[in-house]
């Protein structure tokens, strides 16, 4: 066992205990932490394993972003998950059995690392973009190639989904609050607003 | 059986199947979008581990013909969902702030009950 797996083992770990902290806590704020924890040490271990473009994106909007957005969120409703008597064992259950089934799936799997699966062996994937990038796009970052032009498509793609997510925000949250009705807030944010199911037309 | 081969591919499954604990047991609606932010994590690194080659290094060339490198195919796919994640969770919590300004709560059963009743009515 070299260092390296050991160190994706010790961070894989720590995974698995900041889901089940995840999991366990009740207070949102404190499990919106843990999520941007999970977040990072999962980018430690990307770049272990020699994924740095995707570390420092999953750095920066996994760990910040989303964990920002979250805050936000958290800031106008509650802080707290209520409780529920009893977990439910049937979701357990069900959650049970699929792992197992999954991991009975793994077990014809290429092994970690190995360079003859066909992921690393098709002749017009990865090996035509690590022999030929350089010549057909240039930039020496290989990823930045493959992104930028072999599948600059999905990179447009990408585009327009942010670009349609924001317009989704706005929608919602944003133009709302410059109508002239709304110039005194309702009430203040974590406060209860009205009785529940007495303004529900505006959501339509 | 090969354990170190495997112990990834293994942890992976732990952890979606955290997520997807999280989605179906858990009432409130940010809690279920963390479950989802931690399912979807673990994809990444269900796709990172099919990219990496024993011995590589990052896909970044240098005048070396030996090097080996990782596959950046799974990388540039990954990007890609990461930042589109984030954009659906953006979207997803605008809802949820709007579900709580409408009903007051965020805990899925209050809402049906709100709901159904105003169907009684």
């Amino acid at each position: 066992m070299s260092i390296e797996h050991l160190t994706i083992a010790v961070l894989l770990t720590f995974l698995v205990a900041t889901a089940i902290g995840i999991i366990v806590l009740r207070d949102l704020l404190a499990a919106v932490i843990l999520t941007g924890l999970y977040s990072l040490v999962a980018a430690g271990a990307f770049i272990v394993m020699d994924a740095v473009d995707v570390a420092f994106t999953e750095a920066a909007v996994g760990s910040g972003i989303s964990t920002i957005l979250f805050l936000g969120a958290l800031s106008f409703t509650q802080h707290e998950q209520k409780p529920r008597g009893r977990d439910s064992w049937l979701a357990l259950l069900f959650v049970v059995i699929t792992g197992g089934l999954l991991i009975f799936g793994t077990l014809d799997m290429p092994r970690y690392g190995s360079a003859t699966s066909p992921a690393q062996t098709h002749p017009e994937l990865a090996k035509r973009f690590i022999e030929q990038s350089a010549d057909e796009v240039g930039p020496p970052n290989v990823v930045t190639s493959v992104l930028a032009s072999y599948r600059g498509y999905d990179t447009l793609g990408e585009t327009v989904v942010v670009f349609t997510a924001g317009i989704a925000v706005m929608g919602l949250l944003g133009l709302k609050r410059r109508r002239p009705e709304d110039e005194t807030p309702e009430h203040a944010p974590g406060d209860l607003p009205h009785e529940p199911g007495h303004d529900t037309d505006r959501l339509t | 059986m090969d354990v170190i081969g495997l112990y990834n591919y293994w942890i992976v499954i732990v952890l979606m199947m955290a997520g997807l604990y999280i989605l179906i047991a858990r009432y409130n609606l940010i809690k279920k979008m963390i479950g989802l932010s931690v399912f979807q994590t673990s994809i990444f690194y269900l796709y990172i581990t099919i990219g990496k080659v024993e011995g590589g290094t990052a896909p970044i060339l240098v005048d070396d013909p030996h090097v080996v490198y990782s596959n950046p195919l799974p990388h540039v796919l990954i990007l890609t969902a990461i930042v589109v994640g984030v954009a659906t969770t953006a979207v997803a919590l605008a809802l949820t702030v709007r579900i709580y300004e409408a009903y007051g709560t965020i805990e899925e059963d209050e809402i049906r009950a709100a709901n159904a009743e105003e169907q009684d009515i």
